[in-house]
């Protein structure tokens, strides 16, 4: 009675559609009343509350494990329209850990010997779905009686069940196999074997997917599928699985490169014809007859109106391009226009293959039209852009790259994109670039300066990162820098505080550099023009001290009489002295002296900088203004690098207290000692800094009694939200310092390099401080006001061509452009590393569980297992399995096998000597022929047939019923498995 | 293999959602919105293939077609042929029109447990098993026929109390 008052399915969903909003409150309503339903022991009842439970449970997402039970209970019922209830219920909510599977398998053993075939098949879907290694192991026998059903629409799916049966339960392939593979050979007539052979097509389709080496000795049977089916379903999955198999057996793609050639010039299904030409493109690119014919049909895809047939084309274009160039070159055209396709799709595979096109010829001239194109672009396809720029040029240490000087600058225009969020991928390369390639430094500071003196590009988030690159860039190699003073400024100035707190370090910890460079000049200017401080020079570079002398005298007087601050004169200078230690600094600064830079070309590029005592006086007092508010900042970085900076510029002032009012006998002596500090600071920054091996760390030996595999799991918790992998990597050239400096250092570099750019407020920081911990994540910091404008000198850039079409035209010309580039100067030395050592310290090893490990184990035993000892034992009658037609054919086809080969095979792989002598002379001249026939293409033709003929006039001998082409085929197949 | 097949109105709301691979509700329901995401996102007369690698694991697309306020998107891995997969969309949708006589949005709301019936025997464990719609129409039409037999010695109809909302 209680069923009279239910809702139904129809019921619940009109309710819930009637619901505009409390949606959830409904549902759960309605899953109560489910609930107390299900109880019920009326079954009408309770397979409705189920029905309507399987709808909630696969539309809004209810859980449904609670009733596991009472799904069995209506799986068992008796009347069908509740039982299909139930079987859906259970391939919908039940898995590998659903308890009460174990209940279910006798009543899956039921309905699978059931007489009725929907019920059967209820059982076959069902366990298509949930299948576990237990019921697999199970039901094998059933499934096995289901395969010789008599009813396709029974048979279909039992086959279509061993999929989840050989993956969940591989010994259940040596109950079936055989089985399954008969089902192979009924294809031809009928639909309704073709519906079978369809099911069992794909099932292999799917086995070769994951492992094809074990299927190979099938590749006849499929060979005759491929020439004979004219179901295109069956003859796309027969090309899957034969380029599977033919990138392993190169023979065998000699096969059938024209069988494949034939359906593609014969075929309207296109369908068909792109499964054609992917298998050409992935495993017959070394036909040159297909791969035309296929690259023919490409380009029919890529004019055509259908944009998915377009963009299959792509696809498959940029399979082949890979390989072979000339096929893209040839459509370049098409796919040029694709590049301002309106779909997304095609457009971002038309990127793709033009970037393929990329070479050291055109490189300038590709990378100028796609970034004027990107200019144009959507946000998002603007950056794939400039990701696939980025990528490209930078692969293989910027292979294709010859004009530097043209790249950075390229970055740096790349920076200035609106759209651009490549500051990742840039930052790298700027760093990268300055490490590696020597003469690019003087373009790489310029470009640095333009990003960081432009305010505006401050206020972008998606800089941050390629301003940390170029503030690092130009505090490294400021010795190239036309103007430090004007960098200090870039550097120092008021919008940096719109910049997260580490690139802020970054910047300040620049300006330190700068500064200590200015100061270096300056002093050592003063050194060199002051007589006084000759006993020093003793220890500079000679020359420099003597190109500097003749000026000497001059400047000297000047210093004399100027003890007012405008001696402009002393603006020349040459920095170059070693000196040995002052303690204080460098323990003080130790910590700090990450970086350093070649100064040997100091003296030339610096000649004629203006430096003089009223400009190094006004920069301190700039940094001293600008420095001093970040002393208390509440970022640990952000203030030490600042009280460096401050520490420095006192100790230095104290050092030469009143340098610039005193007279110059006490100028002399105070001024020794600063100058000595300076001298060991710029000495620290002044070390190349190199590349440096992802894998150098692991060459470090482990300090004794340093135990590297402790707990550190509780510090990944806590420093899990700051620390992440670092971006670049550098190295510690740090000589004077010593190691532990260059650890310490190396490690507040890739602190500075990974941390998440944050600003926190002042309360969140205070209580880290306190605490130690960094256990809350930062929170990000809008609150900066943007007032200046974004950047906008976009136009002045580029020229920004409107339309496809020019672009078609200037891609096409500097593709076309057969040009030698005349580079005005070769290009230079890009540092590289040992290539051996840069592989990945963990090898990916390929996927291979362990169950399909013996699900490949078991195929193998059933079609290679039996053929080793009936070739090794060629008089033993083929054993056990007499009453299997497939096996014995197998076993015959093996037997005959060693002799058909024993021409091909090197000597030692003959076993029967008799038989060899027969063929002597014709196996000496195969003897010379390498065994990978496909090598002289040319001629095998002619002795191809020959061999065809000879095999099977072997063949006939053993088996006489093998249709032709099959017998051709099958040399091909067991000898590469012996 | 075919992972998954969805059928989601333009809304987003979810029609139908089958996967041959089990996962979870909260994982399903993540799935169909991160599709229906990018589906609705995509414009008219553009393809309709979609790498899915992002929300699907590697490997694998998606194709959709879109009818009327409807979209129908099966996903699958390399061992199918996207335009096949095109076709079979078809086939589904040609069938649920026969078996619906003009299908439309409502038919599919209120015909939840056909719907799975017609899938099932198209796509069977994800493998395509049948691609004429005509002998998926026979098999259905049996299954009808035996449920309804099954469900006449039953004194209450089902659904009497439908007036009751």
């Amino acid at each position: 009675m209680e069923s009279l008052f239910q809702r139904s399915l129809d019921d619940l969903i009109k309710a819930i559609r009637l619901q505009m909003i409390g949606e959830s409150n409904f549902i759960s309503k309605a899953l109560e009343e489910i609930r107390k339903e299900l109880k019920s022991t009326d079954l009408q009842t309770k397979s409705t509350a189920l029905e309507k439970l399987i709808y909630l449970n696969s539309l809004y997402s209810i859980d449904m494990c609670f009733a596991s039970f009472h799904v069995v209970e209506v799986m068992s019922c008796s009347k069908f329209s509740y039982k299909r209830i139930g079987y859906l219920a259970a391939s919908q909510s039940f898995h590998e850990n659903t308890d009460v599977l174990l209940l279910i398998t006798n009543q899956l053993r039921k309905d699978l010997n059931s007489s009725n075939e929907f019920e059967v098949s209820l059982a076959l879907e069902c366990l298509s779905i949930i299948a576990t290694h237990d019921l697999s192991r199970d039901l094998t026998h059933e499934i096995f009686t289901l395969l010789s059903s008599s009813k396709v629409f029974v048979k279909k799916k039992a086959i279509g069940v061993i999929l989840r049966i050989f993956s969940k339960y591989p010994d259940s392939v040596k109950l079936v196999f055989k089985r399954l593979v008969e089902n192979l050979e009924g294809g031809g007539s009928g639909g309704g074997d073709q519906q079978v052979m369809a099911a069992v097509i794909g099932v292999f389709c799917e086995l070769t997917a994951k492992d094809s080496k074990s299927y190979l000795p099938l590749a006849p049977e499929f060979y005759r599928i491929l020439v004979d089916s004219k179901n295109n379903w069956v003859l796309i999955k027969v090309l899957k699985i034969f380029s599977k198999l033919g990138s392993l057996e190169p023979r065998l793609a000699k096969r059938i490169v024209d069988p494949i050639c034939e359906h593609m010039r014969r075929t309207t299904a296109k369908s068909l014809l792109f499964e054609c030409i992917r298998t050409v493109v992935t495993c017959l690119t070394d036909y040159e007859t297909a791969v035309k014919l296929a690259v023919e049909k490409i380009r029919e895809f890529l004019i055509d109106e259908d944009s998915n047939l377009k963009y299959l084309g792509l696809k498959a274009l940029s399979i082949l391009g890979s390989k072979q160039l000339w096929t893209v070159v040839e459509n370049k055209e098409a796919v040029i226009k694709s590049l301002s396709d309106a779909d997304p799709n095609i457009r971002q595979e038309s990127l793709h293959l033009v970037m393929v096109m990329v070479s050291e010829d055109n490189v300038t001239d590709i990378s100028r039209v796609l970034l004027n194109y990107a200019l144009k672009s959507d946000p998002q396809f603007c950056n794939e852009i400039l990701g696939s720029i980025l990528s490209t040029c930078s692969k293989n240490d910027y292979e294709v790259i010859v004009d530097f000087d043209w790249y950075v600058s390229l970055l740096g225009e790349m920076s200035r994109n609106p759209h651009c969020q490549k500051g990742v991928e840039i930052e790298q390369q700027l760093v990268d670039i300055g490490q590696r390639v020597k003469e690019v430094r003087h373009e790489l500071v310029h470009v640095a300066r333009d990003l960081l003196i432009d305010p505006a590009l401050l206020g972008n988030p998606f800089l941050h990162r390629i301003l940390s690159a170029a503030a690092w860039v130009s505090g490294e190699y400021v010795e190239f820098s036309k103007n430090p003073l004007e960098l200090i400024e870039a550097l120092l100035q008021p919008r940096t505080n719109l910049l997260p707190p580490l690139i802020r370090a970054v910047y300040i910890h620049s300006a330190f550099k700068v500064l200590v460079f200015c100061l270096h000049s300056f002093f050592v200017r003063k050194h060199v023009t002051s007589s006084s401080l000759e006993g020093l020079a003793q220890g500079m570079c000679d020359h420099d001290s003597e190109r500097e002398f003749p000026e000497g005298p001059a400047l000297e007087r000047r210093d004399c009489s100027s003890t007012s601050f405008d001696c402009e004169q002393d603006e020349e200078f040459k920095p170059r002295s070693q000196n040995r230690t002052g303690e204080e600094l460098a323990t003080e600064n130790g910590g700090e002296s990450l970086f350093a830079f070649g100064q040997v070309s100091l003296s030339t590029s610096f000649a004629e900088d203006p430096f003089n005592h009223e400009s190094i006086v006004g920069l301190i007092d700039l940094i001293k203004t600008a420095l001093s508010p970040l002393s208390g900042s509440d970022e640990v970085e952000v203030q030490d690098r600042a009280r460096n900076v401050l520490g420095l510029i006192e100790l230095i002032q104290r050092e030469t207290d009143g340098w610039l009012i005193q007279k110059e006998d006490s100028f002399k002596g105070e001024k020794l000692k600063a100058f000595k500090m300076i001298e060991i600071l710029h000495g620290a920054f002044s070390e190349k800094i190199g590349p440096v091996l992802r894998t150098s760390q692991e060459r470090v030996p482990v300090p004794e009694g340093l135990i590297l595999n402790d707990n550190l799991s509780d510090l990944d918790s806590i420093c899990g939200d700051i620390l992440s992998p670092p971006t670049g990597v550098f190295s510690m050239g740090n000589r004077l310092f010593g190691e532990n400096y260059g650890n310490s250092s190396l490690d507040l570099q890739k602190k500075e390099e990974s941390e998440p750019s944050t600003e926190s407020t002042s309360l969140l920081a205070q209580h880290r401080k306190r605490h130690g911990l960094y256990y809350l994540p930062a929170e990000k910091s809008e609150s900066m006001s943007n007032d200046y404008p974004p950047p906008n000198d976009l136009q002045s850039t580029a020229d920004i061509d409107d339309g496809a079409q020019d672009l078609l035209k200037i891609t096409d010309q500097s593709l076309s452009s057969k040009r030698k580039p005349k580079h005005s100067k070769p290009r230079p030395v890009v540092v590289k590393l040992d290539e051996r050592d840069e592989k990945p310290v963990s090898s990916v090893k390929p996927l291979k569980d362990s169950e399909h490990d013996e699900l490949s184990g078991a195929v193998r035993n059933i079609l290679l297992g039996e053929e080793d000892t009936s070739a090794s034992s060629l008089t033993k009658p083929s054993d056990k399995s007499k009453g299997k037609r497939r096996v014995k054919e197998l076993s015959s086809k093996s037997e005959s096998q060693p002799k058909d080969k024993l021409g091909d095979a090197p000597p030692e792989f003959g076993s029967s000597s008799s038989r060899r002598s027969k063929h002597r002379s014709r196996g000496k001249e195969r003897e010379k022929s390498p065994k990978n026939n496909d090598e002289n293409i040319e001629g095998s033709n002619q002795k191809d047939k020959r061999k065809s003929h000879q095999q099977s006039r072997n063949r006939t001998r053993h088996r006489a019923d093998l249709p032709l082409n099959v017998v051709a085929e099958t040399p091909v197949i067991p000898d590469f498995l012996l | 293999m075919i992972r998954a097949v969805m059928v989601m109105n333009t809304q987003g709301k979810p029609r139908l959602a089958k996967f041959y691979d089990y996962m979870p509700v909260e994982k399903q329901q993540e799935l169909i919105r991160s599709v229906f995401g990018v589906l609705c996102s995509r414009a008219e007369n553009v393809s309709n293939f979609v790498e899915a690698n992002s929300i699907f694991g590697p490997d694998t697309q998606l194709v959709y077609k879109h009818y009327a306020t409807l979209y129908f998107v099966f996903v699958f891995d390399s061992s199918e042929n996207e335009l096949a997969m095109l076709d079979l969309i078809q086939v589904f949708v040609e069938t649920l029109d026969k078996c619906f006589r003009n299908v439309c949005e409502l038919d599919i709301v209120f015909n939840f447990s056909k719907m799975h019936m017609v899938l099932n025997e198209i796509i069977f464990g994800g493998q395509v098993l049948e691609t004429s719609s005509s002998e998926v129409m026979k098999a259905v039409e049996e299954i009808t026929k035996l449920e309804k037999a099954s469900n006449a010695i039953s004194l209450v109809p089902k659904s009497v109390s439908s007036w009751q909302s």
